[in-house]
């Protein structure tokens, strides 16, 4: 196969088959010139005429360019070509055909149709072959045209055939080099109706959609089961159990990570009193999680701890926090296990919280940085039956029982309160080098309006530009001055304009 | 009653049979071609080799002078010389070789930018065979019908890059009679001739071993090509390079999102093709090329826009139930094509691609190991053996005729 010729070395084959018009004719001078050696060699007599024709069309070419002088070629010497069997071929368009099976090609001859390039004629070479005698050679040399077929767009049937088959592939990919017995996910999610819940829950939904096995998705719900979570789950198509939890999400920070802490354990008591198996994983909603991570906890066998990302931002502006070398190296904090050299857990990273201390956000929608817990419960999953209420097999001593957790009012910081010994976590992730899900709390202010389901009804007859909306001429509705004005800001007269275009709405009312 | 009877027979042991052959791993599929199910024999003792012993100016010369010649896809003809001199099939009796191969390079002669020059090799060729003739016997014994040659060269022994002018030449005349391992194939055309062996271009396998993913990476591209569409340094008008076949999947398909098609070379190239179910093989220049090892390597369904192409091994690995082959002028509607092939066809298709004889007969790993395309073209050698009666020449007789072809080719070298 061969990529790049050097633009030399075909202009001499070019050179070296006699020059007819234009550096970069070497296919098609050759036939020319041997053409013309033809032509030539049948008219004995007037074979000067014809050397003095041949050198004048050269000179022709030579400054008018090469095709011009191969039209000349065509119109004079296409009766005198006995040797070689001519066919012209233009670009052609076709329908897009329905052939669904593919062959080897049966003999054809090129087809001749309408054009749609503006280049029209070609000369072509046969093989060799086809003189000699051999039938079936149809593979021309030379020039051919580029067909182009002509709505040149996917079809929407075709992509999802595609995308099927695609489908089918990673399943048995799955089979063959994926997890052996894969058990089913119980996924707990703390929610309550605000204004980005929407799209935080859309985000989290997809990803359990695309999760390759058996998902029960509990979702517990602050200050009670409402409309807006309701119409959003039933649309998701996840298997899912909408559960109420009686106190209303507090606006404080640390408040609402302790009501959510209460909010997973009453998920786990749900878990227990249904027992429910499978392997159990925190997803808070605003969380961001890779689809590896549900492969990587299959492996759990009773309780396992992944590393979070953790990324915490300012609300505010970018206000530089990092010394010299942090900005050559920063540094993105991880929580999650810390390992020794032969793979066993010895500890954890946690947050480094200090930096932030003067500066962190203490209620929901504050403008500064949003700090994660001490130890986020996301980072760790377990073994459904090791919240079960009789001592199955196998069920480790370190595991304590649910219902005495909490039970004194304590507050739940950290998962590792429901176990005594926390050197029995197992640390997947390839010992928690493997970053697989991500820590974000973005929230607007709690006060914040927002429509019901985001969804504008009935739509809005007045529009009445914000403070801060340059608003254009909308005389002109093509648009396409519009867009050249875009750019330009002109504030006094904009507002004026506008103040006069939407009276007329009203007046026409 | 006895016909019942055998009717009952022989559906027993058909019905023990089947499991059996099925006891294979499940997710590879045991391959045979053509010639049977070849891709695992084994040629020792099966022919013998002599290699002639050459002076350097044909061999070791060239690659000390350019040792570019060792890592690019023509490298298949030193490297076969180096199998050849260590390896089992070799005899160092002439008299009981059944082959005889000589060792000359036609492909190491390279521009700066690293391309081979095929002018010389007509006259490098030639020359080698005028010494063999003259220093051994056997040559004029058969006149060459029990010699082989391996040129890889773009249009084998027509000794050309630029087709035209290597059909015109056609294959060089003393190698008439001679077994030719070339890479180019394309049936009914001057440059394969009958009994050619065709064998893959020459890839680096540990290049390849080096990118290998997890085979559970979940393949989510659906048409995966980079290379060239348009060749505007050799090809301004367009039209020439690939027979418009290249541009055509270009103007076709760059706006569909299931097509991942660039000239753009990312550095993650060979594991994005593990990541793809199809990988369009389209000719370039020639209709072989080195992407359809890479597919094959990195498990990825080859689709083959060539018309005629003949692959490598064709007797010995059916392509046909392998690869998809599309014909030119279907190339606007590729993507019907390719979205109406049935799941479990294509899953058939990944199932003989995984099987590791299959990779292994598209590489020359170095030192060699059994089941590569060294062997394969030993076998394929064997397959022509015994050596019809007519091969040897009655005394007297002389069917070459050693000063046809053109007059440049005649300049000894």
């Amino acid at each position: 196969m061969f990529h790049n010729n050097h633009g030399t070395r075909r202009s001499t084959a070019a050179a070296r088959s006699s020059a007819s018009g234009g550096l970069e004719g070497g296919g098609v001078g050759s036939p020319a010139a041997s053409s013309a050696s033809d032509g030539s060699s049948f008219r004995p007599s007037a074979s000067t005429f014809w050397l003095l024709l041949h050198g004048l069309c050269c000179l022709i070419s030579l400054f008018l360019g090469f095709r011009f002088s191969r039209l000349i070629f065509v119109l004079l010497f296409s009766n005198t070509i006995y040797t070689y069997t001519t066919t012209t071929t233009t670009t052609i368009t076709s329908t897009r055909t329905e052939t669904l099976t593919v062959s080897f090609p049966l003999t054809h001859t090129p087809p001749i149709e309408t054009a749609v390039k503006p280049n029209n004629s070609a000369i072509e070479l046969s093989d060799k072959m086809s003189n000699q005698g051999s039938s079936h050679s149809q593979v021309v040399v030379g020039r051919h045209g580029i067909r182009i077929r002509p709505w040149p767009h996917p079809d929407p049937t075709e992509v999802m055939r595609a995308h099927r088959i695609i489908e089918r592939v990673q399943q048995e990919q799955r089979k063959w080099y994926g997890v052996k017995s894969p058990r089913p996910l119980i996924v707990i999610t703390p929610t309550y109706a605000r204004t980005f819940q929407a799209l935080h829950l859309t985000g989290l939904i997809h990803c359990l959609r695309n999760v390759p096995y058996p998902v029960t998705w509990i979702v517990v719900e602050a200050g009670g089961v409402t409309n807006e979570t309701a119409s959003l789950l039933a649309r998701s198509r996840v298997q899912f159990l909408h559960i109420p939890f009686h106190e209303k999400m507090p606006v404080e920070w640390a408040e609402r990570h302790l009501t959510e802490n209460r909010m997973r354990l009453h998920g786990l008591r749900v878990i227990r009193e249904r027992n429910m198996d499978g392997i159990v994983l925190f997803a808070d909603d605003s969380n961001v999680h890779s689809l590896d991570l549900f492969d990587e906890i299959q492996k759990v066998q009773w309780m396992g701890s992944v590393s979070v990302g953790i990324l915490a931002h300012s609300g505010g502006p970018d206000r530089t926090l990092l010394t010299e070398d942090e900005k050559l190296n920063p540094p993105i904090p991880v929580q999650g296990p810390a390992c020794n050299s032969s793979g066993h857990l010895i500890g954890w990273h946690t947050f480094n919280s200090i930096p932030y201390s003067e500066k962190s956000a203490t209620f929901v929608g504050e403008s500064a940085t949003v700090l994660p817990g001490k130890m986020e419960w996301s980072g760790f999953v377990f073994n459904a039956r090791m919240i079960w209420k009789e001592a199955e097999e196998g069920r480790p001593e370190w595991v304590k029982d649910l219902d005495k957790i909490g039970e004194n009012g304590e507050e739940i910081e950290s998962p590792l309160a429901l176990v005594n010994d926390a050197s029995f976590v197992e640390p997947l992730g390839d010992c928690g080098k493997k970053v697989m899900l991500w820590w974000m709390r973005v929230e607007a202010r709690a006060d914040s309006k927002f429509p019901p389901g985001w969804i504008i009804d009935p739509p809005l007859e007045i529009v009445v530009p914000s403070k801060r909306t340059p608003w254009q001429e909308t005389d002109d509705l093509a648009g396409s001055k519009l867009e050249q004005d875009d750019r330009r800001f002109t504030r006094p007269k904009s507002r004026s304009s506008s103040k006069r275009k939407n009276t007329l709405p009203g007046q026409d009312n | 009653m006895g016909s019942e009877i055998w009717i009952v027979a022989l559906l027993l042991s058909q019905a023990l049979i089947l499991p059996i052959a099925q006891a294979a791993e499940p997710h590879t599929e045991r391959i045979s071609g053509s010639a049977g199910d070849v891709l695992e024999d084994d040629p020792v003792g099966r022919l013998k080799v002599f290699v002639y012993n050459l002076p350097r100016k044909y061999n070791k010369k060239m690659v000390d002078k350019d040792s570019r010649c060792l890592t690019h896809m023509f490298a298949t003809e030193i490297f076969m010389h180096r199998f050849l001199l260590s390896s089992a099939v070799r005899t160092l009796d002439p008299e009981e070789a059944d082959w005889f191969y000589t060792p000359v390079y036609t492909t190491c002669d390279l521009t700066p930018g690293g391309h081979p020059l095929p002018f010389k090799s007509p006259r490098i060729m030639r020359s080698a065979i005028q010494y063999v003739a003259m220093n051994w016997p056997y040559w004029n014994r058969t006149d060459g019908a029990d010699h082989f040659f391996v040129t890889p060269h773009d249009f084998g022994a027509c000794f050309h890059y630029q087709e035209e002018t290597a059909i015109q030449r056609g294959i060089l005349h003393l190698l008439k009679r001679a077994t030719l391992v070339q890479t180019f194939g394309q049936r009914n055309h001057v440059c394969l001739k009958e009994g050619s062996i065709t064998v893959p271009p020459y890839a680096p396998p540990q290049k390849m071993q080096a990118h290998l993913v997890s085979p559970s990476t979940p393949r989510s591209i659906f048409v995966y090509f980079r290379g060239l569409f348009y060749d505007v340094n050799n090809d301004p008008e367009g039209g020439y390079y690939a027979r418009g076949a290249r541009a055509s999947v270009w103007e076709n398909f760059k706006s569909n999102p299931l097509f991942d098609i660039s000239t753009d070379h990312p550095p993650t190239y060979y594991e994005d093709m593990q990541r793809s179910v199809f990988c369009l093989c389209p000719l370039g220049w020639a209709p072989w090329s080195p992407r359809l090892v890479e597919a094959v390597v990195f498990g990825c369904i080859p689709v083959i826009i060539a018309d005629d192409i003949v692959l490598p091994f064709a007797d010995a690995i059916p392509w046909e139930e392998i690869a998809v082959f599309v014909a030119e002028k279907d190339v606007p509607s590729l993507d019907t094509i390719l979205t109406s092939i049935p799941a479990e066809v294509i899953l058939r298709k990944q199932r003989l691609l995984a099987n590791p004889s299959m990779k292994q007969a598209m590489l020359f790993p170095q030192p060699a190991q059994a089941g590569d395309a060294f062997h394969q073209i030993l076998n394929g050698l064997a397959r022509k053996l015994p050596h019809d009666k007519s091969v040897y020449l009655k005394p007297g007789e002389k069917v070459l005729n050693w000063t046809a072809g053109p007059i440049g080719d005649l300049k000894p070298w």
